[in-house]
């Protein structure tokens, strides 16, 4: 499957999964990006060789995962794009820090091994988070909790009219793509004297069909901004999951909690 | 150059959320007085047309490997800066949310070092006062017109990149995340994205071109015989203003590079370290050793160590608390498998059930 295709096929397959019904996706949509963001701040507000504090972190998504009835492995596909910039900043460390960290028998850990390490869960975790919010809220919600914030009209606006037209605008460059393609078999891409004209030609259709779009939305009575009918006001189930999990964030985040936890079992 | 998360510190991405969310604000206002609503439809339209096209190979002649489209250079050509920036904020927070390309925490970081330089530096810097000077003028007004698109689409994308890809080190750097030298890590990171700017350039000038030739009202400041866009600044003051901004890009970049790399990095990662672990209000010595509630732990692990007076060799008290550590650690990670395990066994039994 090429660029194109995987990316309408990623954005359809979003849309099914935010679309569904769990408790989770029942939370109001403040609530839900609130926590989020104070859950990517917690994780990556670890030092960097405290691997063994930043594992109790995993909990969070794990558990909200099962609650919102998604497969972990869903997101394990996006790990292709956060992990190849993560490891190559990462991957240096163990040659650059060769201070031992601790001795497991005859093996020395060395404090960059720990750091590469607790880098690379930072990353699948605020992955994991972030994967989470999308796929359990629809972008109208988040649209509208993103106004909620006073972000300005006009930004949350073009997020969901751009969001609407990407996926017309994949398909267009797919079909185009495609028979490109077709036409000039056993190339590898765009041939430099079609690299104007290939994009070019699109951009001026659309340019044209945004005029029309902009008169039709005119002519139903667009002044400037969306309103959002369907956000219900923030429910008491909505307040206590957000004090819960800032909460625990905090308790993780200060008390070393998997320390405690094994101080229980070794001597 | 989307960068993730996991490779900047609280206080850094907060500090570009907040030089991001100003430049927006700017905009949204700048944008307001004239006619926001009325150019929505387009920066969206554009703004997806930008986005799919980034999808797009372009081959590179002569080499096996394509290229791609530079989205800043040419939404500011189309829409505007403040326009241009937006549409740019937008696109990259649709390819943190839905494609994980750039984390949410990342997103002001990622906005400055790829929006903020490509739409306001690229379009103030360059397009602006190149496309409006007398350059190529002997040419004739359409011959002309071509030359200055590929002058300042290439030369935007170039300076644009190496302003992007500095920022990248930079904040990685201040946040304290890799080893590597600054130094090195410049050195690595600039040359790259010399060949990809250049490129980029390329690619955005040939779109940018035909949209010219075939629209030459769509692309902004270009001489289509209206008074107001009529060359204001003359040969001299282009490549003077061309002159300051190759200076202090280039003069910047090795003198920070390679003038003290020693001192430099020295001071970054002392700073870094240091405010890391004030910010934190932890000392590591002291970690999970004094607390309350270890005491409490204390009392009770007596009576349940499994592994009594288990030690490692040569293991002194800090790497004591490191195995407690590790071992938590390992039944965290036990628990969440089970839950995940857990999940999965109630799903198959409710589609089961279903079906």
């Amino acid at each position: 499957m090429d660029k194109l295709s995987q990316a309408q096929s990623e954005l359809r397959e979003m849309d099914a999964l935010a679309a569904s019904d769990s408790p989770v996706h029942r939370l109001h949509p403040l609530c839900k990006l609130l926590v989020t963001v104070c859950y990517i701040v917690t994780v990556v507000s670890f030092p960097k060789y405290d691997f063994t504090g930043l594992v109790v972190m995993v909990l969070y998504p794990i558990l909200l995962f099962q609650a919102a009835d998604i497969p972990v492995s869903t997101c394990f596909y996006k790990l292709r794009v956060v992990l190849p910039l993560v490891c190559a900043v990462g991957l240096v460390n163990p040659f650059l820090d060769p201070t031992p960290w601790m001795q497991l028998g005859n093996l020395t850990v060395t404090g960059g091994v720990v750091s590469m390490v607790t880098l690379m869960m930072k990353g699948i975790f605020s992955l994991m988070a972030s994967f989470l919010l999308i796929a359990t809220t629809p972008m109208d919600s988040l649209c509208a909790a993103l106004r909620k914030l006073h972000v300005p009209s006009i930004l949350t606006t073009l997020l969901l009219l751009t969001y609407r037209y990407i996926g017309v605008m994949l398909e267009q460059v797919s079909v185009m793509t495609e028979a490109y393609k077709l036409r000039a078999p056993g190339q590898k891409g765009i041939h430099i004297s079609a690299w104007g004209s290939f994009l070019g030609q699109l951009l001026l259709r659309s340019m044209d069909r945004a005029q029309e779009l902009y008169d039709s939305m005119l002519l139903r009575g667009f002044q400037g901004e969306f309103f959002y009918a369907d956000v219900p006001p923030c429910k008491a189930s909505g307040i206590v999951y957000t004090l819960v999990c800032v909460l625990a964030f905090a308790v993780a985040r200060l008390v070393p909690v998997t320390s405690l936890l094994g101080n229980l079992f070794v001597g | 150059m989307h960068m993730a998360d996991a490779l900047l510190a609280p206080a850094v991405a907060a500090t570009m959320y907040a030089a991001s969310t100003v430049t927006v604000g700017a905009s949204v206002k700048q944008l307001r007085k004239d006619e926001a609503t009325a150019k929505l439809p387009t920066m969206a339209v554009t703004s997806a047309l930008v986005f799919a096209g980034q999808m797009i190979n372009y081959t590179i002649p002569g080499t096996g490997s394509s290229g791609h489209l530079c989205g800043g250079m040419m939404l500011s050509a189309l829409l505007g800066p403040q326009a241009g920036f937006l549409s740019m904020v937008v696109i990259l927070t649709i390819q943190c949310l839905f494609f994980a390309d750039g984390g949410l925490l990342a997103l002001g970081a990622n906005c400055w070092n790829m929006a903020f330089y490509g739409c306001f530096v690229g379009y103030y810097l360059l397009w602006k006062p190149i496309m409006r000077s007398k350059l190529f003028s002997k040419m004739g007004t359409k011959a002309a017109g071509r030359s200055k698109i590929i002058l300042a689409s290439v030369l935007g994308c170039i300076i644009t990149l190496q302003l992007g890809a500095f920022s990248v080190v930079l904040e990685t750097s201040l946040s304290g995340i890799t080893e590597l030298p600054f130094g090195t890590f410049v050195g690595i990171m600039q040359p790259i994205h010399l060949a990809i700017g250049l490129i980029e350039g390329l690619i955005t000038s040939a779109v940018l071109v035909f949209v010219y030739e075939a629209r030459p009202e769509l692309l902004m400041d270009v001489n289509t015989g209206d008074a107001a866009v009529q060359s204001k600044y003359s040969l001299k003051t282009t490549l003077m203003i061309l002159a300051v901004v190759v200076a202090v890009v280039g003069g910047g970049l090795s003198l920070v590079a390679s003038s003290n790399p020693d001192g430099l990095e020295w001071s970054m990662f002392g700073n870094a370290e240091a405010g890391y672990s004030e910010n934190m209000g932890l000392d590591e010595e002291d970690y999970g050793i004094s607390s309350g509630a270890a005491e409490v732990a204390g009392s009770i692990q007596e009576k349940t160590a499994f592994l009594p007076d288990y030690a490692f060799a040569n293991s002194d008290s800090a790497a004591g608390t490191t195995v407690s550590g590790l071992v938590g650690s390992a039944m965290v990670a036990g628990a969440a498998l089970l839950i995940c395990m857990g999940g999965g066994f109630f799903r198959k039994k409710k589609i089961a059930a279903n079906s």
